[in-house]
């Protein structure tokens, strides 16, 4: 009873706190990001959802986040980012680096 | 294989960097192999079991649960080597004056030794757990079990090897400098972890950032670098840091300092049975 009261209190405050945020999302299969550069807007806090479609584990990591965050196959996670200045912020896979790279459009 | 080795590497290098410094430090206390050792073996397994819970810890606190679980252990680590740093600088002079006299029979007494067991299993694991899934990965991806076994060994032999460089660099230090730099490479190393549970916090939206980068030394040193990884781990060195990472460092660094200067000049001599004086 107390632990469904906590999560439906930790579900509604996630859900008031991002209700205006801006969500965007992001796949990866077959190693790669898709779509590779993703744009989003500058000052806001931001939800990114990274679904791995791939069977295998993946990192998402970013040195110019300062974000690293496993993601298991098949799985989908949540990396909070921002506010952020207006610029590119390259990401990549780290389980995948020569084919897992993006980049993060600020503007 | 190369690749994988490669990625090993990484992941076993900054583990055997906590090890060879944990190891220095508790130069000449018998037993001390099996407790490092039993801190590693710990590790390997919490890597393991980690692994396999890796989307149910992920899934949990509202999709934070990896990053509060990383900031949990860095931060009981920073405990371990808070604890530690102070029990030795109370005891750190008769420590090397009795190493001096009688050679390697020194007596750990109440020595907190079940600490740094729990910072090498901490550090094992972190590193571990994401080796583990990089080579699950690679398994299911279809690669050969020669390219994965070549792997683990190429990667584990290359990091062991930088950690017993950096073990026998330590030796060279002079005795009576050596308990007290192993201290203060402890206290720096505690600080890191400090910063990189920081880290976890912002990105879990539990802690603010207090500035995204308070300054970016990528240019000269980039985090991915192998001297900046290793910096990472040593001394705790972000070429991007958050304000709120910086706090944590300055904090812990000053806290383990004061507590050692406190008790450090308590340095009440311990009875020690058979050890002339």
């Amino acid at each position: 009873m107390l632990r469904a009261a906590a999560i439906a209190v930790s579900l509604l405050l996630t859900f008031s706190a991002y209700a205006q945020d801006f969500e965007a999302h992001l796949i990866i299969r077959e190693h790669k990001f898709e779509p590779a550069e993703l744009t989003v807007p500058a000052g806001k806090k931001i939800k990114l959802l990274v679904e791995n479609q791939d069977t295998t584990p993946e990192e998402f990591e970013s040195n110019e986040l300062n974000r690293e965050k496993i993601v298991v196959g098949k799985g989908t996670i949540t990396v909070l980012l921002g506010p952020l200045d207006a610029g590119r912020y390259p990401f990549f896979g780290d389980f995948h680096q020569e084919t897992a790279q993006g980049v993060l459009v600020v503007r | 294989m190369l690749g994988t080795g490669l990625l090993v590497f990484r992941e076993v290098l900054e583990a055997a960097l906590i090890v060879s410094i944990v190891f220095a430090a508790t130069r000449g206390v018998p037993g001390r192999g099996r407790w490092v050792g039993g801190g590693i073996v710990a590790g390997v397994v919490g890597a393991i079991v980690v692994a396999l819970f890796a989307s149910s810890i992920a899934a949990a606190v509202s999709g934070m649960g990896q990053e509060l679980f990383n900031a949990s252990i860095l931060l009981a680590a920073v405990a371990m080597i808070g604890w530690h740093a102070i029990w030795m600088a109370s005891h750190g002079k008769e420590l090397a004056t009795q190493m001096k006299s009688v050679g390697s029979a020194v007596q750990s007494g109440s020595r907190p030794l079940s600490a740094l067991l729990i910072v090498v299993a901490i550090a094992v694991l972190r590193e571990g757990s994401e080796a583990v899934l990089f080579l699950y990965g690679q398994a299911a991806s279809g690669a050969g079990a020669g390219e994965i076994v070549g792997g683990i060994a190429l990667g584990v032999v290359g990091g062991v090897a930088v950690g017993f460089l950096l073990y026998f660099g330590l030796l060279g230090i002079p005795m009576r400098y050596f308990f007290s730099a192993t201290n203060w490479l402890m206290l720096l190393l505690a600080a890191g972890l400090a910063s990189q549970a920081a880290r976890f916090l912002i990105q879990a939206d539990i802690l603010p950032s207090l500035g995204n980068r308070i300054w970016d030394s990528s240019a000269i040193l980039s985090d991915h670098s192998y001297i900046g990884q290793a910096l990472h781990t040593l001394i705790g060195y972000d070429a991007r840091p958050a304000g709120m990472q910086l706090l944590f460092y300055i904090v812990t660094a000053i806290a383990i300092a004061i507590g050692m200067r406190l008790w450090g000049q308590v340095g009440r001599p311990v009875p020690r049975p058979g050890i002339p004086a």
